[in-house]
């Protein structure tokens, strides 16, 4: 039996395990990194094990340290999470060599699925319908599109599509580094690709009895760079194909059969919208979207996983599912910037009427989180902040308390996709059931990651964030405190504030007259204080709350939530960068550099790579010119805004 | 507490029509402030901004803590002379870096910001306040110095310009320039006498003689920036303290160098929490009766200008045409006197020196609400010692120690006017509403005086008297008295340090009471107890 169990991962999923086993009267230990010392999960933990050094590699990723750990701080089973050595036969071996329960599949069974490549020729044997593989080096024109899969992959990571034969090699070549860096292993394969398909995957669950489960299946279509974004249980498409789900769950059973498989894990499928699907992995973990079937089912899944583990039998079949789950993983990452992940502080973090966090709710909003208000959000690890679920009888009830709960979240300090989130799940596309992988394609990232907050809704907050600016000066006036906000006896300028949201500067000029507010047309003051504005604009009474925090202000209001970056009124010279400076868009590691200082580029060029939770960013040459100053080289770890190299336009 | 109950009816037509005539007084001034913001003009304004330069009252707002109050000094100097309204000049009382500060900028497109007597005459009144009110200073420069013509008026006086600027320093009360422009000759002694002194790079221009007076009086060819640039004097002279990139660089470092002054006020912090009036401060536009002949009982202002309208009489039944009592404005104690029906007779002259001693006992600020045609006249009042009672009363408020606050509301006339401390009797401040008139006598009782003294000349003569020039000169008499009576007139002469809306004097009190307590606040320490009167 188990009674102390050490989770070798972070976040989200360690407080997940944590929260069962607080259920089950089982002693938790946790691991951290430098970066994720004072993280809740650290903090939930009744004991924690540091692990020096920041990197995934030198921390999440090294076997010996987590056994290690383990066995000091007398667990006496192991819980890998998902992502890291969740799915590394090695790790699983290390663990049960040590004396120890690796709550997971056998070694075995990890490797035999831990090869794509080896996976699909078992599954080919096993009857499991399977796309073909294809050698990199014989793929011609006709095979094309094709994506590239890093064999230990997952999570979308070293996967590329492959559209031109000339961009094969390079496509390649990247992935291969990109799974290198992540996996530790850089094989990649081939295969042909579907531009358009469905997502939909199994949850099995196996006993060492002889039982095997198929939980239920759940829809991932909706992703972004292969990676999924909205999951949902059951799968709009599932049913409403005859037939389709016993035909899935057939070939799930028979997949995790055919391997001797022990303990959860999921079968992933690719189907078309006639019901054909094909086998694609199957991921020998608990899956990130694990949430929407235990919302339909009523299951714990982390609690059967080490109930498995312990050799307990599970019952003859699973829960009938009831209702509709839907699940968005909220990112820190900007949609509209290639998805460029954000990190920093997040000042606050608040999702409304949450019914429960980490288990099932009879219906309404579950959250599993790994941040909270305070925390900051690290460069080093996985942009996602939390899930949010939504459980209701019904697929649209579910999206619209989802979107709802999502709107009105306070999320401050970081950017994030929730917006994109709220389009989704309010697109008439999404309530259809009409959803698959080029979701994104069709109705356009561009309109689909567009703020909720519009151009008016922005000015509006821009002015709101002024009043409760103003507000707070006149609150923390060391002297005249009291005296009316900006009062003159000879009225000559009025207040100017000035605020960026995205690369948009607002300008917002007022005056506080003794008849009210003198600003913008048709819009007037109800009340200000330094948290809330409330503005009666054009007959409608608005209400704004504005926090505030260094160098950032958030603003939310039922017109959207919009974050603006206060303008200082003075700049210090000394902060200015010389023109055509190349400013690191995010915290992260210089992995290539393939220009010197001197040398002439083009617009568009590459200049470096920086590398950040594991994706690699481009900087380009903005112009025509000569590279100035190169200021940093491979390897140098580099913070947002440091100046990477200068590009100076050449003499006209 | 004890608050005091309004019996103002705002829906009367007198009211109405009292608040009519004040709105249209507002308007007016309202128009000449407006000719004192637009400086130079259009065509200089524009010239200005064509060189990337900032007007003197954008500088100054950016030099402004954010949301803060500016409270503009004799914003109409030079009203009804020969010289444009403000007189080339702006100064007030400001927040920079929550620290109340004297702030003077010179206005640039009027005349190159050259000083004539008038901006000179506002600028030793800056000076002053400064000086009482342990004040820092904060001047921005960009003068052309004198103007030439009027040298006879600027020159000798004006030296005490560079004395106040180093006694202000010797007095420990700091003193900062930012020179934006010239500042030459005679000016180049302004960044000479100031404590801190920033230029901007490549505008500054500080020497004592240019090239074409070098070129005369030592034959040397020299140029600008050799004699006189920002860069030079950063790095070479060190004269400048700071170097400034731009304009807004220079006002940047102005607000560090505020920041660092670690400037801590002598005087009393104002209570934490207190209450507004219980009183709409709109309804002083109507209190006043347009005409001043009719008196309003000064308890109605009281309770619209006080903390929570709370006020606590002193002798209220002795000598009842003045009020005087204690109360508090802006969290900050005061007393108060307060002309009730016009008149000082002896009780009233004795009560306000009974009660100027008591605040000086306690160090507690005056304020003084005028409205007084000024002390009694007759027989019987002659009789009576009025001369010595009035003389009391003047004598208290000559040697009163505890700063005294003068807003005049309605009459303000005659020995009245020294009495309830005039602009001689040196009020931290002197502020007047639209509504008010100083004269040593009102307009028709002058005109009347000299009628009576021509007509007693012409008999003695034994000349006739033409009834028909009586008439003509009464009115000429009368017409000037009563336009050099009006407050826009007094203004312009510097004898009153702005026209205020009476909404705000609320506002102007709580700037002024917490300007006051950056010194010390000690009433008088005379060896004697207080006279009982």
């Amino acid at each position: 039996m188990i009674t102390n169990l050490l989770v070798a991962n972070r976040g989200e999923i360690a407080r997940r395990v944590f929260r069962t086993c607080r259920t089950l009267g089982i002693a938790t230990v946790a691991v951290h990194s430098d970066a994720d010392a004072t993280a809740l999960h650290v903090h939930e933990a009744d004991a924690a094990v540091p692990l020096p050094g920041t990197a995934p590699a030198d921390t999440y990723l090294r076997a010996d340290l987590l056994v290690a750990a383990a066995t000091g701080a007398g667990a006496d089973a192991v819980h890998p999470g998902f992502g890291f050595l969740s799915e590394n036969a090695d790790f699983a071996r290390a663990v049960l060599d040590a004396g120890l329960t690796w709550v997971g599949p056998p070694p075995e069974a990890i490797e035999a699925m831990g090869s794509k490549i080896e996976a699909k020729r078992l599954m080919a044997d096993a009857g499991v319908p399977v796309l073909s593989e294809l050698d990199p080096a014989k793929i011609t024109e006709a095979d094309l599109p094709v994506l590239v899969k890093a064999s230990a992959g997952g999570g979308g990571r070293g996967m590329r599509v492959v559209r031109t034969l000339a961009e094969l090699e390079s496509q390649v070549e990247g992935a291969r580094a990109e799974a290198a860096s992540a996996f530790g292993d850089g094989t990649v394969f081939c295969e042909p690709y579907l531009e358009t398909g469905r997502h939909i995957e199994v949850q099995v669950l196996c006993d060492l009895h002889g039982t095997v489960w198929a939980v239920g299946e759940r829809e991932c279509s909706i992703q972004r760079r292969h990676q999924k974004v909205v999951e949902e249980s059951p799968s709009p498409l599932v049913e409403r194909t005859a037939g389709m789900r016993d035909e899935l769950f057939a070939a799930a059973r028979n997949a995790a059969k055919a391997i001797g498989y022990v303990g959860a894990g999921t079968v992933e499928f690719l189907a078309g919208e006639d019901g054909r699907f094909y086998f694609l992995e199957m991921n020998t973990r608990l899956q990130v979207e694990h949430p929407v079937t235990e919302c339909v089912t009523g299951l714990d899944l982390v609690e059967l996983q080490l109930a498995v583990a312990e050799g307990r039998a599970l019952p003859a079949g699973p829960p009938e599912p009831r209702g509709h789950a839907i699940e968005v993983r909220l990112y820190a990452e900007d949609p509209a910037a290639d998805w460029r992940p954000a990190s920093g502080p997040l000042h606050r973090f608040d999702v409304p009427g949450v019914a429960a966090e980490f288990t099932p709710p009879a219906r309404g909003i579950r959250l599993d989180s790994g941040v909270a208000s305070g925390d900051v959000v690290s460069p080093h690890y996985d942009p996602m902040l939390a899930k949010v679920i939504s459980v209701a009888p019904t697929r649209d009830v579910a999206a619209r308390g989802l979107a709802a709960a999502l709107t009105r979240a306070r999320v401050h300090g970081v950017t994030t996709n929730r917006d994109l989130l709220v389009r989704i799940l309010t697109h008439p596309a999404f309530l259809a059931g009409d959803t698959d992988t080029a979701f994104f394609d069709r109705h356009g990232l561009g309109t689909l990651a567009a703020p909720l907050a519009g151009d008016d809704a922005v000015r509006l907050s821009a002015l709101a964030a002024a009043l409760a600016h103003a507000a707070a000066n006149r609150a923390n006036a060391r002297v005249l405190g009291r005296i009316p906000s900006g009062w003159r006896n000879v009225v000559a300028g009025p207040q100017v504030k000035t605020y960026r949201a995205g690369d948009t500067e607002h300008e917002v000029r007022y005056r506080l007259t003794r008849y009210g507010l003198a600003g913008p047309a048709g819009v007037s003051l109800v009340s200000a204080t330094p948290a809330e504005v409330v503005l009666d604009v054009g007959g409608l009474r608005r209400r704004f709350e504005v926090a505030t925090y260094p160098g950032l202000s958030c603003v939310d209001s039922a017109l959207g939530s919009v974050s603006l970056v206060p303008v200082e009124r003075f700049a210090d010279p000394a902060d200015q960068v010389a023109a055509g400076s190349l400013l690191a868009p995010m915290p992260g590691t210089v992995v290539r550099v393939v220009v010197a200082a001197g040398d002439k580029v083009t617009a568009g060029q590459p200049l470096l790579w920086l590398e950040a939770m594991k994706m690699q960013h481009r900087i380009d040459a903005p112009a025509d010119g000569v590279v100035a100053e190169l200021g940093v080289s491979v390897g140098d770890q580099v913070e947002v805004g440091r100046v990477l190299a200068v590009v100076s336009q050449e003499d006209q | 507490m004890t608050r005091i109950r309004s019996t103002v009816d705002t829906t009367t037509a007198e009211f109405g029509a009292n608040r009519e005539a004040m709105l249209g007084k507002l308007a007016e001034i309202e128009a000449e402030q407006a000719k004192a913001v637009a400086g130079g003009g259009e065509k200089y304004v524009e010239r200005h901004r064509k060189r990337g330069k900032m007007l003197v009252r954008e500088r100054i707002e950016m030099l402004l803590d954010e949301d803060s109050p500016f409270l503009e000094l004799s914003p109409l100097a030079a009203w009804g002379s020969d010289y444009r309204v403000g007189a080339s000049v702006v100064t007030g009382i400001g927040v920079v870096e929550g620290v109340e500060c004297l702030v003077s900028g010179s206005d640039p497109t009027v005349k190159g910001g050259a000083s004539n007597p008038w901006t000179a005459k506002k600028s030793y009144r800056a000076a002053d306040i400064a000086a009482q009110n342990r004040l820092p200073a904060i001047h921005l420069v960009e003068s052309g110095g004198a103007d030439l013509p009027t040298q006879k008026e600027i020159f000798i006086p004006g030296g005490r310009i560079f004395r106040d600027l180093t006694r202000s320093s010797a007095a420990r009360i700091p003193t900062v320039a930012l020179v934006f422009g010239n500042s030459t000759a005679g000016g180049a002694y302004l960044p000479g006498m100031s404590d801190y002194v920033v230029m901007v790079k490549e505008r500054a221009k500080v020497f004592l003689g240019g090239p074409p007076l070098v070129k005369m009086a030592t034959g040397e060819e020299s140029d600008d920036e050799s004699l006189g640039g920002a860069e030079m004097h950063a790095r070479t002279s060190g004269l400048a303290d700071y170097l400034a990139a731009d304009e807004q660089d220079a006002i940047r470092i102005g607000r560090r160098i505020v920041a660092r002054l670690n400037r801590r006020k002598q005087g009393d912090p104002p209570d934490a929490e207190y209450a507004e009036p219980e009183y709409d401060a709109e309804d002083l536009l109507g209190i006043v009766p347009t005409d001043l002949k009719v008196p309003f009982d000064p308890r109605e202002v009281i309770a619209r200008v006080v903390d929570r309208s709370d006020f606590d009489e002193f002798k209220p039944l002795y000598g009842t045409s003045l009020v005087t009592g204690w109360a508090r404005v802006h969290g900050y104690p005061v007393g108060i006197l307060a002309n009730a029906r016009g008149v000082l007779f002896s009780e009233e002259s004795q009560k306000a020196a009974q009660f100027i001693q008591l605040a000086n006992q306690i160090d507690t600020p005056l304020l003084f609400l005028h409205n007084t045609t000024g002390y009694m006249v007759g027989k019987e009042y002659e009789q009576g010692g009025i001369i010595k009672h009035g003389a009391m009363m003047i004598n208290a408020v000559s040697n009163s120690k505890v700063p005294h606050i003068s807003i005049l509301m309605g009459a303000s006339y005659g020995a009245g006017h020294y009495g309830m401390c005039g602009r001689a009797y040196d009020p931290r401040f002197l502020f007047a509403w639209p509504s008010a008139k100083s004269a040593v006598m009102g307009p028709q009782q002058l005109a009347g005086v000299l009628s009576i003294v021509a007509r007693q000349a012409a008999t003695s003569r034994g000349q006739e008297y033409s009834e028909e020039h009586d008439q003509a000169m009464r009115t000429m008499v009368e017409n000037q008295i009563e336009a050099e009576s009006l407050p826009m007139f007094l203004s312009g002469m510097l004898y009153d340090d702005g026209i205020i809306d009476p909404r705000d004097t609320r506002t102007v009190l709580g700037i002024c009471l917490s300007s006051i307590h950056n010194g010390p606040i000690e009433g008088a320490r005379g060896g004697f107890g207080v006279f009982r009167m």
